[in-house]
């Protein structure tokens, strides 16, 4: 998924062109962006700025205003590990634990080959099953530190 | 019209989903098809039946058998035997806690039979996916007798004698917020559904997104058309891809059929909708930080006045409810606010979901009538604790709930009840904790969320839910002294009345409430360093009894970070310095060698 500068602008612009004259467009394109890119790099950015002619301060406080957004690149697959209070009640920090030392990352760390980002979660809300983890759209239930591996090798 | 004989009911909710329903009902339609039955019994996706733990949950009706934790090597079985020779297949019956009984209908499960379902009316019933089974079962007919009927004044009156009040955690009555955007100045305004459902612990919204999204639709255009609005917004957050999906599909399949557009059933009433995907703030709960985050802006709260009624979603008159509260909407007008208001209490009418979790043995959402007992929901709906350990408390509201004790099982669950009591009902959490659940280690682990969530505008909520984080961590490590509980004590008040909005206004609640009733355990880990139900890590060590350990290996195979040595020889020792504290070891031990002091 890696571009060039040039693709990374024309894309953005891409992205961005339809909201010139509407409003409330920064968020559904950094999104758009995010989903084809992997994260929100600088020139997408100064990109999005140009087009909407929003000010680029105003886009990052934005980009990192929400959790969703990141302005690093990150694994092919994201791990959400759940930290809600039923998870919590029911052990989803060995959970997060393992992964720690299964993909040698911290949380919000991405490992070297870019395969997995972990991160936790407030609430996946899927909290009769907990502790759940979701792997990418998949949410994975009734989890104990010893199933992650099985979970962890379905994504390549 | 194909006619089936029987019809096969498929959870498709995420949780269900999970599980494993998606393979179960391939493996269905190819069983069927196998034996030639596909043109006699229906396999249907449902929305979310609410007993999630037990899933794959399958249904067959017409006799309405309950199957569950149905796995695809069940299918054939199920196919031959039920659907086949009319033989109910036993062994995947649900049975009560404790007993070898087995119940084989749906509506005589206590998780059911206590429920009464409004708003989850739909959910488990009908393909979600599918607006004509909705209209089956009366949907769109509240809309249709508005539109054609009754005038914006008239639904707006019944929303008002209903007594409907916010789902979302306030608890304002719904008829007076609409009135006061009805009355409003300008000809342009909007509804919008809070959908950002973010409280750990809550997942009602989730559920009736995916399971009857098309009664949040019809709730909202019934809104729309009593306050005067033609365009609305569903701010739905991302972490609910499915729920996102379904509601796009429904909203596509609404205008298609002409109830959703312009001139809806050939009146002047007009309405469209979108659907926004929040970006992961949970602040955007709050109704003027979710304005600013449909707008494109940072999600942070604005004081209030003026209110959204008034100036709101780009400055033009809006009315905000949560998808909950739209969902009770369409019954209210179908069978008219007297009805409704006869269910419940006197100021806490109707029904309420709750999503009741923790150390309970049923976990699921259930919708009970207002005024139902917190015993009634976690003893007879929920079964009791698992294994059937003490009860301690129930934390009800989430983060901006409190934790309620054993004294307040028998109270009445209604607003006004429940903040007398020091909790809210918020948006419907009831996480149920026993006698190994630390209060402090609970109200440390809803601070750090708060504190994690806080926006950062208004300086009460920024720091002061910092500092009393810190204080908390101190005291869990054993490290605190009285003096830190009478500041700790004295912050939360002040973050409580200072601060901007509802997230820092409740955020101290799992604190005083915590304080309130169970303050002997923040002084046992002040005074003797210990946490008593033995829970907060860095006040628990686990060792190995020698004369005990059999030598079997278990602990160390199960040790996350393989601390812990020995072989067939020598028995098995913790590295007390690499110990994380998890517990796995204590909890695989089948001899009980591992101690936890």
């Amino acid at each position: 998924m890696a571009f060039s500068v040039d693709e990374i602008r024309e894309r953005s612009r891409k992205i961005a062109e339809p909201w010139r004259n509407g409003k409330g467009g920064l968020i559904p394109i950094l999104q758009a962006v995010q989903e084809q890119m992997g994260y929100l790099p600088p020139e997408a950015l100064e990109t999005i700025s140009r087009e909407l002619k929003i000010p680029s301060s105003e886009i990052y406080g934005v980009a990192t205003f929400y959790a969703q957004f990141h302005l690093k690149p990150r694994g092919r697959h994201i791990v959400r590990v759940c930290r809600g209070t039923a998870c919590h009640v029911r052990g989803s920090l060995q959970l997060m634990q393992k992964l720690k030392e299964m993909l040698s990352v911290e949380e919000n760390g991405t490992t070297e080959d870019l395969r997995f980002t972990l991160e936790p979660v407030a609430c996946l809300g899927a909290c009769g099953l907990a502790p759940v983890i979701m792997v990418d759209d998949d949410t994975h239930g009734r989890l104990t530190a010893d199933k992650l591996g099985d979970v962890i090798a379905r994504y390549e | 019209m194909a006619v089936y004989r029987a019809h096969v009911l498929i959870c498709g909710g995420t949780g269900c989903v999970s599980s494993g329903a998606r393979e179960v009902m391939s493996a269905f339609k190819e069983e069927l098809a196998k034996r030639k039955l596909d043109r006699e019994v229906m396999v249907v996706q449902t929305g979310c039946h609410g007993m999630c733990e037990m899933g794959p949950i399958v249904v067959v009706y017409p006799e309405g058998t309950f199957y569950c934790r149905v796995e695809i090597g069940d299918v054939a079985e199920i196919v031959e035997e039920h659907l086949y020779k009319g033989r109910i297949v036993e062994r995947l019956l649900y049975s009560l806690s404790g007993s070898i009984e087995k119940v084989p209908h749906y509506k005589d499960i206590p998780f059911y039979s206590k429920q009464e379902r409004i708003a989850l009316h739909n959910c488990g019933y009908i393909n979600p996916d599918n607006i004509e089974e909705y209209i089956a079962r009366d949907g769109y007919q509240a809309l249709a007798k508005a539109v054609k009927e009754m005038s914006p004044e008239d639904v707006l009156q019944e929303v008002k004698t209903s007594g409907l009040r916010g789902r979302g955690g306030g608890g304002f009555p719904t008829g007076l917020k609409w009135e006061f955007c009805r009355k409003a100045a300008g000809t342009k305004k909007y509804t919008i559904c809070n959908a950002d459902e973010g409280d750990p612990g809550a997942f009602m919204d989730r559920s009736i997104l995916e399971g009857d999204p098309h009664a949040v639709i019809e709730g909202m255009m019934l809104g729309a058309y009593a306050m005067g609005a033609d365009e609305g917004y569903i701010y739905c957050r991302a972490e609910y891809p499915l729920a996102i999906k379904r509601l796009n599909r429904a909203i596509g399949q609404a205008e298609e059929y002409g109830l959703l557009g312009e001139h809806i059933l050939d009146t002047s009433f007009s309405f469209h909708l979108h659907v926004k995907e929040g970006a992961g703030a949970f602040v955007c709960g709050e109704e003027t930080a979710l304005m600013a985050s449909i707008e494109g802006e940072r999600g942070m709260p604005r004081p209030r006045p003026p209110f959204p009624a008034n100036r709101g979603l780009w400055g033009k008159p809006s009315n905000i409810n949560n998808v909950e509260t739209w969902a009770n909407v369409p019954a209210i007008i179908r069978n008219g606010g007297a009805w409704y208001a006869a269910i419940g209490t006197e100021k806490s009418k109707g029904t309420k979901v709750f999503a009741l979790t923790g150390k309970v043995k049923h976990t699921g959402l259930v919708e009970v009538p207002m005024g139902i007992s917190i015993r009634e929901i976690v003893f007879e709906l929920g079964g009791g604790i698992i294994n059937d350990k003490k009860f301690k408390a129930v934390q009800i509201g989430g983060p901006s709930g409190g934790c309620l004790t054993e004294e307040h099982l028998d109270l009445p669950v209604d607003y006004e009840s429940l903040t007398a009591a020091g909790a809210i009902m918020g948006s419907g959490g009831l996480v149920v904790m026993d006698e190994e659940t630390c209060m402090v280690d609970v109200a440390k682990f809803f601070l750090e969320f708060t504190q994690r969530e806080s926006c950062g505008k208004c300086v009460p909520c920024r720091e002061g839910t910092k500092q009393m984080l810190l204080l908390l961590e101190k005291i869990t490590a054993g490290e605190g002294t009285m003096e830190d509980l009478t500041t700790l004590e004295e912050l939360a008040h002040m973050v409580k009345d200072m601060s901007l909005c509802g997230l820092g206004q409740t955020a101290p609640n799992p604190v005083l409430t915590t304080l309130r009733y169970f303050r002997h355990e923040y002084e046992a880990h002040i005074r003797d360093r210990k946490c008593p139900a033995l829970a907060c890590t860095k006040l628990i060590t686990y060792a190995i009894d020698r004369e005990k350990c059999r030598k079997c290996g278990l602990c160390a195979k199960k040790c996350p970070v393989d601390c812990i040595a020995g072989d067939r020889q020598t028995p098995y020792v913790i590295d007390q310095d690499r110990c994380i504290k998890c517990g796995s070891c204590f909890e695989v031990c089948p001899f009980s060698a591992v101690t936890k002091s």
